[in-house]
């Protein structure tokens, strides 16, 4: 086994220009192609950041992204956020982005086992917490220190299969796993809030069902990465992260259709010349 | 066929430390509960939760363990069925399903635990493996197949219990993705896959009562099919029939009409199955047989064997 490289604190001042420079990445695919998805990116990007650079102990020798612990985006649509941390880390080519979603590349709006870098397919809501609940228990039972870390959508949690495996995530003890809620508080049809009033609390659902959890700003990212590792780390983690759909890019907050559409040319001006770093 | 299935995967539990079962809160009957006992970290039981049974296989297996879900085959396949497509054969996991109680075995229980389209539907997954043995002698065959396959998802359709022997005497050996002759002649060939196999024994000696020697033929492996075996049976028998506990469309009476009419083949083609419908009929599994017309009797009418 190699050496592991843990992560001495966490430059947050590194992580708000890697992630500048990750939405202005995002914004170039979404001229190339039709890319979906952009909105829900952007909610989620600090958080991905923070797993891949602050949380995630790396191990050369082992997995094929370099990495002794694993991270699945169980909000397949927000895997963007994702391909270009992996692009940069070199796991993924810069041809891979430039080929998104065509017939000469590999990826797709949605990860695909397989991929570098890639350690389940996802895509239909309400899978990812199943199959991490099931890696977390292979790797305990096979007695290796590895923590998995997902990043579920908010829409994701009204998925049945998602609080059937809350439920024997508690009931088996995963202390080597983490779920990170994106709780943008947007689905398809409108705000959450307002649509499913009875949703929320979700802390406290989770807690109900055994969790460990927390709750913070998610574009906050030193307080995202705070409570990952102050955790107890005897019950799986369960950390809501507040954030808003379409971070950094004003006319994209909190307006629905950027869940799908792709700025036009005069639009994606728009959105470069506003972007800049995101505080919290 | 399940305490055959369950030594079996005992047996293999010892010799591999990467098995796994994960249940959805079936009694586990016989050596299921001798392995639970034995590796209990290795026994998971997610309760009445289908779906987290399937995605923890899937994690289990991508963590290099290889898990076998096990519950009433209503439960294993169509209760999770989007996480048996994605998780498992999307990704295309060594990953066994097992269903206890295919076709109409829970006899008694209603339409609600009858896995009559089971094998249809498994069938048209890509990626997926359908294996229904028709005995225990032959659910210990393929047990010991599934603990060792590392190909992909497999859907392993079992009965439940008191299953007679039906392969001692048989000509073939089982390899996976083979017909397996039980029997060979050279007038008639039934082939069938299953416990309903017996019914089919039942017609061949009626045919060799009256001078018509016939093949029998366990088609065991229903995917992928032996499309050669099917070919060749098609080729050297006057004619074929085929016998499913099973719905009429999506399974192997279907599969085979189709390579019969490929290949222009000149025997009859005879095909028996489930009825379309849901029978709200109670009774023993031979009754629900019947209720379906899928017993020995009404099917000798049927080929005029009466």
């Amino acid at each position: 086994m190699g050496k592991i490289e843990r992560q001495a604190g966490f430059d947050v001042a590194a992580a708000r220009q890697r992630c500048l420079r990750y939405r202005r990445r995002i914004l170039d695919i979404s001229q190339r192609v039709t890319a979906l998805h952009v909105a829900p990116a952007f909610s989620c990007l600090e958080m991905v950041d923070v797993v891949y650079h602050g949380l995630l102990r790396r191990d050369p020798g082992r997995g094929n992204s370099g990495f002794r612990d694993s991270f699945v985006m169980s909000k397949g649509h927000g895997c963007l956020s994702q391909y270009v941390i992996l692009e940069e880390l070199g796991v993924l080519l810069s041809g891979d982005l430039a080929a998104y979603c065509t017939p000469a590349g590999r990826l797709g709006a949605h990860p695909d086992y397989g991929t570098p870098g890639i350690e389940a397919s996802t895509g239909s809501l309400g899978h990812g917490m199943g199959i991490c609940t099931g890696m977390a228990y292979a790797e305990r039972i096979q007695s290796r220190d590895t923590v998995i870390y997902t990043v579920l959508s908010d829409g994701e949690m009204q998925e049945g299969s998602t609080w059937e495996s809350m439920m024997m995530a508690a009931n088996l003890g995963l202390g080597n796993l983490v779920a990170i809620l994106d709780l943008n508080d947007f689905q398809g049809l409108g705000r959450t809030s307002v649509t499913h009033p009875h949703f929320y609390p979700i802390v406290d659902k989770a807690r109900a069902f055994g969790w460990e959890t927390e709750e913070v700003n998610g574009h906050d990212a030193a307080a995202v990465y705070g409570a990952v590792t102050n955790r107890g780390g005897k019950q799986p983690f369960f950390l809501v992260g507040r954030t808003v759909k379409g971070r950094g890019v004003s006319y994209m907050e909190h307006v629905p259709i950027w869940h799908y559409r792709s700025p036009s040319k005069d639009e994606y001006q728009k959105a470069l010349a506003e972007l800049k770093e995101v505080a919290s | 066929m399940r305490n055959t299935f369950a030594n079996t995967f005992f047996e293999a539990g010892q010799q591999d430390e990467r098995l796994c079962v994960v249940v959805a809160d079936i009694s586990p009957a016989g050596a299921m509960d001798k392995f639970r006992q034995t590796w209990p970290a290795r026994f998971i039981n997610t309760g009445v939760a289908e779906q987290v049974m399937i995605g923890l296989c899937a994690g289990l297996a991508l963590r290099g363990l290889r898990p076998f879900a096990y519950t009433i085959a209503t439960f294993t396949l169509f209760r999770p069925f989007e996480f048996v497509r994605v998780d498992l054969c999307y990704q295309n996991l060594p990953v066994t399903i097992v269903g206890i109680g295919g076709g109409v075995t829970y006899s008694t229980l209603g339409g609600t635990h009858h896995a009559q389209e089971d094998v249809a539907v498994a069938s048209a997954i890509p990626n997926m493996s359908v294996i229904a043995p028709c005995d225990p002698a032959e659910t210990r065959l393929a047990t010991q197949w599934c603990v060792k396959q590392e190909r992909g998802p497999v859907y392993l359709r079992l009965a439940k219990a008191g299953e007679p022997d039906l392969t001692a005497s048989a000509a073939d050996g089982f390899m996976f993705g083979k017909l397996r002759y039980l029997k060979r002649g050279e007038d008639v060939c039934i082939l069938g896959y299953g416990p309903i196999l017996k019914v089919g024994a039942e017609l061949a000696a009626k045919f060799e009562a009256r001078g018509e020697s016939a093949s029998l033929v366990s088609v065991h492996t229903v995917k992928p099919l032996d499309r050669e075996g099917i070919e060749t049976a098609l080729r050297r028998h006057k004619r074929v029939i085929v016998i499913e506990e099973m719905a009429p469309s999506g399974g192997l009476g279907s599969r085979v009409k189709e390579i019969a009419w490929d290949l222009d083949a000149r025997c009859r083609v005879d095909c028996f199955s489930l009825q379309d419908a849901f029978l709200h009929n109670y009774g023993s599994h031979g009754d629900l047989l019947a209720a379906h017309g899928l017993d020995a009797t009404t099917l000798a009418g049927k080929l005029g064997l009466a």
